[in-house]
């Protein structure tokens, strides 16, 4: 199993989870799987194309994606993937 | 006025109301202000801006503020300096400093953003105005919500030099000294613009906030006779400032104000905080967050939030990026000092280095229009230098203690 760290704006489509588990062999599988117990999740990580939004940051075991094979990076068993926005904060609207 | 029609997302086009939001809901990507070009380029002309305040708000058009009241109504309209001296030393025949040492009221280019962001902030209705500040932006905050009367909170890393410390003191806002760096600082900032209804300036202001920056074009442009540099160097901190500066030479040319844009934009920083500068010389299109370790505090930002728009707008451009050491800042900021009589900050230093560097490479040509933007005042940094100017020459009060300390003819010349 793998742990995902989930950041607030995400967590309305995981019932409030900031943790989840996922079975994958690469951050490819991992979105597919998510998307499948969590749905909806892939559009808003990744865009039309498939590939992964820019403002989107994927770290295993603390290390950027993009610094190792982006999303074919491969995952075993016990790794930690953070998914983080890259502009913290999330959206403060005052109306 | 009130030429602004939405925010939208910079990566994928959603829009929203023009209120304080920054970020994407749907793909977390930056907000940025749209405006109605087309009505904006009915009411402009050179002229009308002539005829304007004294200050940035005679662009006020281009700026994302409904008004037609401005505070921080002073801030802008900086010398744009011919730097002859400078120029003949560095080999370019047209050399220019934009110098923002002398911004109002604190000595930094950012009075242009918070005057653009705290007269916002007071249309949305906010009390409060606060800010994530490696020091130049505290300094802004704090003096523009005093004089504004509103309550300000402006959080800082722990080692800042102790001239930016006391620049916000003195107004008297909330002080917030963070353990930590810049990039701890703004992590921190963001949990807390989450849970108060403050207007935070470079958070949840940050798309107005950003916009003033755009003034630095408008009036480099202007004060060189309505025509582009060729070149312009910019120091890079979260690369905001040199995307709004391509930005700004961009709409004047939408809006009918120039009629071509040729200028090659150039970032620097400094060697031990460059996550951008190192992307852009290794081709890459993304940068690898970095713990900061220079001198130039300014520049200190590890996690870069416009690093993306800085390369793409360089790349563009078909301009460059490089760095610099902290040694060769401290010989920037000496030699701009010593050539031209402008006493830059640590980030002028790096501006100045690089600019050097670009010279040497070949990059930047002799005969190139050439603009280096100079952003912070020298007096706020003194450890940067204190130990690389010497000491003043001790004397007695007597003509024979001068006489024996400088050599000086009766009719001048000579020297110690």
């Amino acid at each position: 199993m793998i742990k995902v760290r989930i950041p607030t704006p995400l967590r309305p489509l995981t019932k409030g989870q900031g943790e989840v588990q996922a079975q994958a062999k690469s951050i490819t599988e991992m979105i597919d799987n998510l998307n499948a117990s969590h749905p909806g999740i892939k559009d808003r990580l990744c865009d039309e194309t498939g590939e992964l939004r820019r403002f989107v940051n994927i770290y295993v075991n603390e290390e950027d994606i993009r610094f190792l094979k982006g999303k074919d990076t491969s995952l075993k068993e016990g790794d930690e993937v953070s998914i983080v926005p890259a502009i913290a904060g999330g959206s403060l609207c005052r109306t | 006025m009130a030429t602004m029609k939405a925010l939208v997302c910079r990566e994928c086009g959603k829009e929203y109301p023009t209120k304080a939001i920054h970020v994407c809901e749907l793909c977390f990507g930056p907000l940025e202000v749209k405006y109605n070009y087309e009505e904006i380029k009915k009411g402009i002309s050179r002229k009308k801006i002539q005829d304007g305040p004294d200050s940035i708000w005679r662009y006020a058009d281009l700026l994302p503020v409904q008004g037609p009241t401005f505070l921080g109504p002073h801030a802008g309209m900086t010398p744009l300096v011919r730097a002859k001296n400078l120029g003949a030393h560095l080999g370019l025949d047209e050399l220019y400093i934009k110098n923002d040492t002398v911004n109002h009221p604190t000595l930094s280019f950012k009075d242009r953003v918070v005057a653009v962001a705290i007269t916002r902030a007071r249309e949305l209705g906010f009390e409060t105005i606060a800010c994530a500040s490696t020091g130049n932006l505290a300094n802004s905050v704090a003096a523009h919500a005093a004089a504004a009367g509103m309550r300000a909170y402006v959080f800082i890393p722990g080692d800042l030099e102790a001239a930016k410390v006391l620049g916000n003191l003195i107004y008297r806002p909330n002080v917030v000294e963070v353990e930590g760096n810049y990039d701890d600082v703004n992590r921190l900032c963001s949990e807390i613009a989450g849970e108060h209804g403050w207007a935070f300036v470079n958070i949840n202001i940050r798309p107005y906030y950003a916009e003033g920056s755009k003034t630095l074009a408008y009036e480099t442009v202007e004060q060189l006779g309505w025509r582009t540099p060729d070149q312009v160097v910019i120091p890079m901190a979260s690369g905001s400032l040199l995307t709004k500066i391509w930005k700004g030479l961009h709409e004047m040319k939408t809006v009918g104000l120039i009629s071509e844009v040729r200028t090659k934009i150039n970032g620097a920083q400094a060697e031990g905080c460059s996550p951008i500068s190192t992307a852009f010389k290794s081709g890459r299109d993304f940068f690898k967050p970095v713990k900061p370790k220079t001198i130039a505090k300014s520049l200190a930002i590890g996690n870069p939030a416009d690093g993306y728009y800085a390369l793409k707008a360089t790349a563009e451009s078909k301009g460059s990026m490089d760095m610099v050491s902290d040694d060769e800042v401290v010989e920037g900021i000496k030699l701009l000092a010593q050539t031209e009589g402008i006493f830059a900050e640590t980030a002028g230093g790096v501006t100045i280095g690089v600019l050097q560097k670009l010279v040497k490479q070949g990059t930047i040509k002799k005969s190139d229009v050439t603009v280096a933007y100079i952003t912070g005042n020298g007096l706020k940094t003194q450890e940067a230098v204190i130990d690389a100017v010497g000491r003043p020459h001790r004397i007695q009060p007597s003509l024979v203690s001068f006489e024996q300390t400088f050599k000086v003819g009766k009719h001048g010349g000579g020297d110690a």
